[in-house]
């Protein structure tokens, strides 16, 4: 019997068992795409409606603009006035608004008479992400105000900003945070997936004691290796690639680049992702650590460290080279090269390179560490 | 009492003979906590930027340096066209482009206004407009000091906002993160230690014996938890030590309150997995529930890294199913806020409700099942 067939005969005994067990099957299919279409909605950073509390020592007409053009830009929800310090704390402490905003008494004299005043702001820094883009939005309209003030008094003899910024995006035009959460979120269940449903393959069998028998058949390890492999690819293959379909029906992801590249780059990753499950199936003696193994080397990296959320740009250095072990990094950046910029392998050729590489690496790997268990 | 201590015995014996898991569930939660804390962050920093000087005076210079000053961007490199800087953002060498046209000095000097383009790689919609608000500002303020040295504006704007941030004055992402690290870290290592704890029995034909002896269901669930809930301690107080002293995150609260929540909230995680345990088959079924149907929602839709404020409102409140979501909250009010139970006791109820619940729901499920 040729080591092909041998394959075949594993892939087909490995299928039937995946067959039996119908709530895995169906998590295995269903489940991605039902996770796009919950996470892809739900996730985004666009911060909009930020609730915002007002102390308003003037009640002038001068100060009332400023709460109204706060309210006006969209990006505020007026929650209330606050009377004094205790309400502004209890405010804040109870997360009930993110920011408050202060008008000093005397500010609409002031302004109009033409003296410089200031108004104060206080945020929420807990979520240093939010609190940032909060600042930002506050200065912006408060510096148009002051412009308009300005005009008024005859302060200056400048129409408007002598330097202005016209930005332009590429790729995202309207910088929605969807367009790039949601090939990451593609890499990150493709990756789980696969590795879930390898990780237990093989302790499996040792666990309940048929590993025994297939030590004994007249299967080798590589044969038993890709055999094990091949249905999780197949059925991985069609959940990943319904889940890019997904994306560009249900969030409009674009698809700028090939779909013949795509369907290559998904494949690698894929190898690569569903080998490394096989490999800590191998290391692993039973299936509470291969799950333990597979949650602490998969779940979070692929998370925190592949450039999904967190830009690894902006990781000090030592992590930016640990990063590099993480496959869903080179995938991300192919994957929205493909779907948002669309370019080629030309661009990202490096990072095919190391997808080829890990996979090839793992599965190495693996067959070795059940060589020597077969012996 | 004598037949739940020995369930918890023979439960540490597996344990003690698989020192592999123990070393994992150990040693894990450092490592990791140590490697996510640094890269948890959303701070935009070093802004790869590509400059196309069309102008090449003085002022354009002068204007370049500033973003070269600046820690937020880093020059990459210059260029004379604009059609030099696709190759720049295709390949993601630059993130950004600041074009500055070729009669820039000239207009600045004479006080006419000019616009300067700003070309962003929207991939990552956040950071750039993140970094686009940094360049705003930067080209704002810089306009400004030309404009009053040259007599046009007088001087310092009229009306100014004074910022001031509460709780993390230098918008430290980390001090936000590594509370939540945290919570994830002990959900991942508890509930799966306990969502095979069960099954693995079934699956290996062990609960048979275990349904002949006298052990009471509850004697059984309590005993497969305490170990796990011991380990989940150990961890919480490894993790919190880390966060502290290594990350310098300020703990603002009480720690007593902070240990005591730590217990509230293991008691929800190791009762899901639990749960999961009792309704599953084989491991591998455990596996799949436990880390789908309950990890990755959590990850998602705690408030962990994506604001709940931020989700339509739809969804919102599909949050409040979840424990983390509490979790959260009590953590992050005890570590930046040091607010004590006097506000944070609705997520303190909420979540002690959630573990009770679901362990009182393990149970029942058990008991139908060994029956």
């Amino acid at each position: 019997m040729s080591a092909l067939w041998k394959t075949v005969a594993v892939a087909r005994k490995e299928m039937r068992q995946i067959g039996r067990d119908r709530r895995t099957l169906l998590i295995l299919l269903f489940v991605p795409v039902f996770f796009l279409l919950v996470y892809g909605y739900a996730l985004n950073f666009d911060i909009r409606h930020i609730r915002i509390a007002v102390q308003d020592n003037d009640r002038s007409t001068e100060s009332r603009d400023v709460i109204s053009s706060f309210v006006n830009s969209g990006y505020f929800d007026l929650y209330g006035e606050v009377p004094n310090d205790e309400a502004i704390s209890r405010v804040i402490d109870r997360n009930q608004v993110r920011a408050v905003l202060i008008i000093p008494a005397r500010f609409g004299r002031d302004v109009a008479a033409g003296h410089f005043t200031r108004v104060q702001l206080i945020v929420d820094g807990d979520n240093a992400n939010t609190a940032t883009t909060v600042v930002g939005y506050v200065r912006g309209l408060i510096s148009a105000t002051s412009a308009r003030y300005e005009m008024q008094a005859g302060l200056g003899s400048l129409q408007g900003p002598l330097l202005t910024v016209e930005p332009r995006v590429f790729y995202n035009a309207e910088l929605r945070s969807t367009l790039f959460l949601v090939p990451g979120l593609i890499a990150y269940i493709a990756m789980l997936t696969a590795v879930v449903s390898t990780a237990l393959s093989i302790v499996r069998e040792k666990e309940v004691g048929t590993m025994e028998q297939v030590r004994m058949s007249p299967i080798g390890p590589v044969p038993y290796i890709l055999g094990k492999t091949a249905p999780y690819f197949l059925v991985s293959l069609v959940s990943s690639m319904s889940i890019v379909v997904a994306a560009m029906v249900l969030f409009d992801m674009p698809m700028r680049g090939s779909w013949l590249v795509l369907l290559g780059v998904v494949s690698l990753f894929l190898v690569g992702a569903l080998a490394f499950g096989l490999l800590i199936s191998s290391i692993a003696d039973t299936q509470q650590v291969a799950f333990q193994l597979a949650l602490l080397t998969s779940f979070l990296p692929t998370l925190m460290l592949s450039g999904f959320i967190f830009p690894i740009s902006s990781m000090p250095t030592f992590l930016q080279v640990v990063t590099h072990i993480v496959p869903a990094r080179y995938f991300l950046v192919a994957l929205r090269g493909i779907v948002l910029k669309g370019v080629g392998p030309s661009v990202f050729w490096s990072d095919l390179l190391a997808l080829g590489i890990f996979a090839v690496a793992i599965l190495g790997l693996a067959s070795l560490r059940l060589r020597r268990q077969w012996a | 009492m004598t037949r739940l201590t020995h369930v918890i015995r023979k439960e540490f014996l597996e344990l003690r003979q698989d020192p592999r898991l123990f070393g994992i569930v150990i040693m894990a939660p450092i490592i990791q906590l140590t490697m996510l804390g640094y890269a948890a962050t959303t701070d935009v920093r070093n802004v790869p930027l590509v400059v196309v000087d069309q102008d090449g005076s003085s002022e354009s210079r002068d204007l370049v340096s500033r973003f070269e000053a600046s820690q937020s961007f880093m020059v990459i490199d210059r260029v004379s066209s604009v059609r030099q800087i696709d190759r720049y953002l295709d390949t993601g060498e630059a993130w950004m482009a600041l074009t500055i046209p070729a009669d820039y000095g000239e207009r600045v000097s004479e006080g006419t206004p000019t616009t300067i383009q700003v070309v962003a790689d929207g991939t990552d919609a956040n950071s750039t407009n993140v970094a686009l608000g940094y360049a705003g500002a930067l080209i704002a303020d810089y306009a400004r000091e030309l404009a009053a040295a040259s007599g046009l504006v007088a001087g310092p704007p009229l009306v100014s906002a004074e910022v001031r941030v509460w709780f993390n004055p230098q918008l430290e992402s980390r001090d936000f993160m590594i509370p939540g690290i945290l919570a994830l870290l002990l959900l991942v290592v508890t509930t799966n230690l306990s969502s095979m704890a069960i099954v693995r029995e079934r699956e290996l034909g062990t609960l048979e014996q275990l349904n002949v002896t006298p052990i009471a269901r509850w004697e059984l669930i309590l005993g497969k938890m305490l170990p796990y809930a011991l380990i989940g301690l150990i961890d919480v107080l490894l993790v919190v030590v880390v966060a502290v002293f290594w990350f310098e995150v300020p703990l603002r609260g009480s720690l007593t309150l902070l240990l005591l929540m730590c217990m509230v909230y293991l008691l929800t995680t190791l009762g899901l997995g639990l749960f999961v345990s009792t309704i599953s088959s084989t491991q591998q079924q455990a596996m799949m529930t436990a880390s789908f149907f309950f990890l990755i929602p959590m990850v998602f839709l705690s408030g962990f890294i994506f604001p709940i404020e931020n989700m339509p409102a739809v969804f919102q409140p599909v949050t409040y199913l979840i424990p983390l979501r509490y979790f959260l909250v009590i953590l992050r009010g005890i570590f930046l806020k040091g607010v004590g139970l006097e506000t944070l006791w609705p997520e303190a109820l909420a979540l002690l409700g959630w573990g009770v619940g679901i362990l009182t729901l393990a149970t029942l499920r058990s008991s139908k099942r060994l029956a």
